[in-house]
């Protein structure tokens, strides 16, 4: 192994680590010794970091910055995650269909996909909450809603290769069952192509979540997610730049783990890419 | 080419149909009665009443559509309840904003791309392959509306360079000069991310292009090498990456809304985020539409490029 390959390796366990201790804190919050993240202390409100009892400083409530990080994590990671692993169930399973049968449901899946991809991806996902109104929920669903296409194109293409093939055409004329051929025959051939791509999307969907939380439309006051703790740190960012370079921090140093840890998978689990 | 035109607009015909009928959708499928989402807990049942006759609520759902697309086609997109106003006006002022705010970054990112991805195969494994390698994971990372506040406030707060948000500035302002100090952070921060895509991806398929043999013999023939690496590679490695700038530029004005909303941009995204959070639902039938057929026409035009640079698909 090269010094290169070596390097992107330690990379990629460094990013594996960053993603654990991410996950951890987010799952210890209620037990860890954090301050409350809602109680609001006015008077020592905007704290720069470092601040006796505050390590990263306060908000423009005076909430400790922290507390409220740890626990916005919760949200944003599972947000994420959540909304991700909707968009591949739909896609994956709208995929497989629109691959395996050809005809009207074939057509009724794949114009379904082009006219959601017909979108920009934020706008349509902006647009459903603003048919459900405001709130995490909703932006979790309309973000899963918008999500899937990707996941269904990606499937449906890998499995009309696969329909072809000669394994398929044998169980086929021994007798066997639609649905025995796709999980034994197709459904592992989707694994690991499936697995890069949730691996590549968490970090998107977190993306997208935390963006429509920005703009307001995700989680409301006073819940502590990265998104909306950047909308409302941005107010008070002459004075108190800390407060929104936090959450934004937060949310890349995430993402960029989750990316490198889905390069990675990719060129173990596909090679030949 | 005409036929191949003609076939494309066609086409467009089914997809313009789906989106209508998902914006249709989402704004009326939504769980409780619209007119009370609109108006509030406080509406009484004589307003809610009213606005659903006015409103067409009353009627079963595909009536109420065929009802709203005819008003659509004829350019009437409702009133605003937020503003009292045509919708179609509010949002057609906005748009030039928008436009010009998304047509700035797909420049930018296509010309910063398009460099830096023709570099990095010039000089394949050198510090500017390897930053641009860098900045590509970065830019896939960065949260648009956080790299937004980042550089306003370097560039804005504590350099005082650029102005921090707006358009024009609020005294003395409206000149060129002015608009274009005022752009260039909202264009940066839209085009950061698409410009390390665009030159990844460039990147690639140049290292393809200068691999094959006509490059060999242009080396051989003693063609000095730019005209090697933008003639002969660029040139051939252009078909992917029209293919990537069109993506792009749909990405770009979906983005804009976030960038917009970053620095204050008076642009179509700011008026659809206000008109959610006011429940004005034909104010945001109205820019989803109009967006969403900008967005219909950019993929018409970039599959018209296509065609034009590889007269194989014209005959597909």
């Amino acid at each position: 192994m090269n010094s290169r390959a070596l390097w992107r390796q330690g990379l990629a366990v460094t990013a594996a680590f960053a993603l654990v201790a991410a996950v951890l804190a987010a799952v210890l919050a209620p037990v860890l010794p954090l301050a409350d993240p809602d109680t609001v202390d006015t008077p020592n409100r905007l704290r720069p970091p470092g601040s006796p009892g505050h390590t990263l400083g306060t908000d423009e409530f005076g909430r400790d910055l922290l507390a409220r990080l740890v626990w916005g994590a919760r949200v944003s990671l599972l947000a994420g995650a959540a909304t991700a692993a909707a968009s591949m169930l739909i896609g994956v399973l709208l995929g497989v269909i629109g691959g395996f049968y050809t005809g009207w449901v074939e057509a009724l899946v794949m114009r379904l996909t082009d006219i959601l991809m017909a979108f920009p991806f934020i706008l349509l996902a902006i647009a459903i909450v603003g048919g459900l109104g405001p709130g995490l929920r909703n932006a979790m669903l309309a973000i899963a809603i918008v999500g899937f296409p990707i996941y269904t194109r990606l499937v449906r293409g890998i499995v009309l290769s696969l329909r072809e093939r000669e394994f398929v055409e044998a169980a086929r004329a021994l007798g066997a069952p639609d649905p025995f051929i796709l999980a034994r025959h197709i459904l592992p051939h989707l694994l690991s192509p499936v697995i890069v791509a949730f691996s590549l999307d968490v970090g998107f969907k977190i993306l997208a979540t935390a963006g429509l939380s920005f703009l307001g439309l995700g989680t409301q006051p006073p819940t502590a997610d990265w998104g909306s703790m950047l909308a409302t740190g941005r107010q008070f960012v002459i004075l108190s730049p800390h407060v929104a370079m936090l959450p934004g921090l937060a949310i890349f140093v995430v993402v960029l783990a989750l990316n490198l840890v889905g390069d990675a998978l990719r060129d173990l689990l596909d090679p030949r890419s | 080419m005409r036929r191949y035109l003609a076939r494309r607009l066609l086409l467009l015909v089914p997809v313009l149909v789906g989106v209508s009928i998902v914006i249709f959708g989402v704004l009326h499928l939504s769980p409780g009665d619209p007119a009370e989402i609109m108006l509030g807990s406080q509406a009484t049942k004589e307003d809610l009443a009213r606005l659903r006759e006015s409103l067409g609520l009353n009627e079963p759902l595909p009536v109420q559509y065929v009802h709203w697309i005819s008003h659509v086609v004829r350019g009437d997109l409702g009133r605003s309840l937020w503003m009292k106003r045509p919708v179609l006006p509010e949002v057609l002022g906005r748009l030039g904003a928008t436009l010009l705010l998304t047509g700035t970054a797909l420049l930018l990112s296509t010309v910063g791309g398009l460099a830096l991805g023709v570099a990095s195969a010039a000089w394949p494994r050198s510090w500017l392959d390897r930053s641009s390698a860098v900045a590509s994971l970065f830019g896939a990372s960065m949260p648009s509306f956080w790299l937004g506040i980042v550089l306003m406030v370097v560039f804005a707060l504590w350099l005082g360079w650029l102005p921090a948000s707006g358009m024009y500035a609020s005294y003395g302002g409206g000149g060129v000069g002015d608009l274009l100090a005022h752009l260039i952070l909202p264009a940066v921060t839209l085009a950061a991310a698409s410009i390390t895509i665009i030159a990844r991806l460039t990147r690639s398929t140049m290292l393809e292009a200068l691999g094959q043999d006509f490059v060999r013999t242009a080396r051989a023939k003693g063609v000095a090498e730019a005209g090697v690496v933008l003639r002969h590679g660029l040139k051939n490695a252009l078909i992917p990456i029209v293919t990537v700038v069109g993506v792009q530029a749909g990405y770009l004005l979906g983005g804009a809304v976030l960038t917009e909303t970053v620095f204050a941009w008076p642009g179509v995204g700011t008026l659809m985020v206000q008109g959610i959070l006011a429940r004005d639902f034909p104010l945001v039938q109205g820019c989803v539409l109009v967006v969403a057929l900008a967005f219909a026409v950019i993929n018409l035009a970039v599959d018209l490029l296509y065609a034009w640079l590889d007269p194989r698909i014209r005959y597909e």
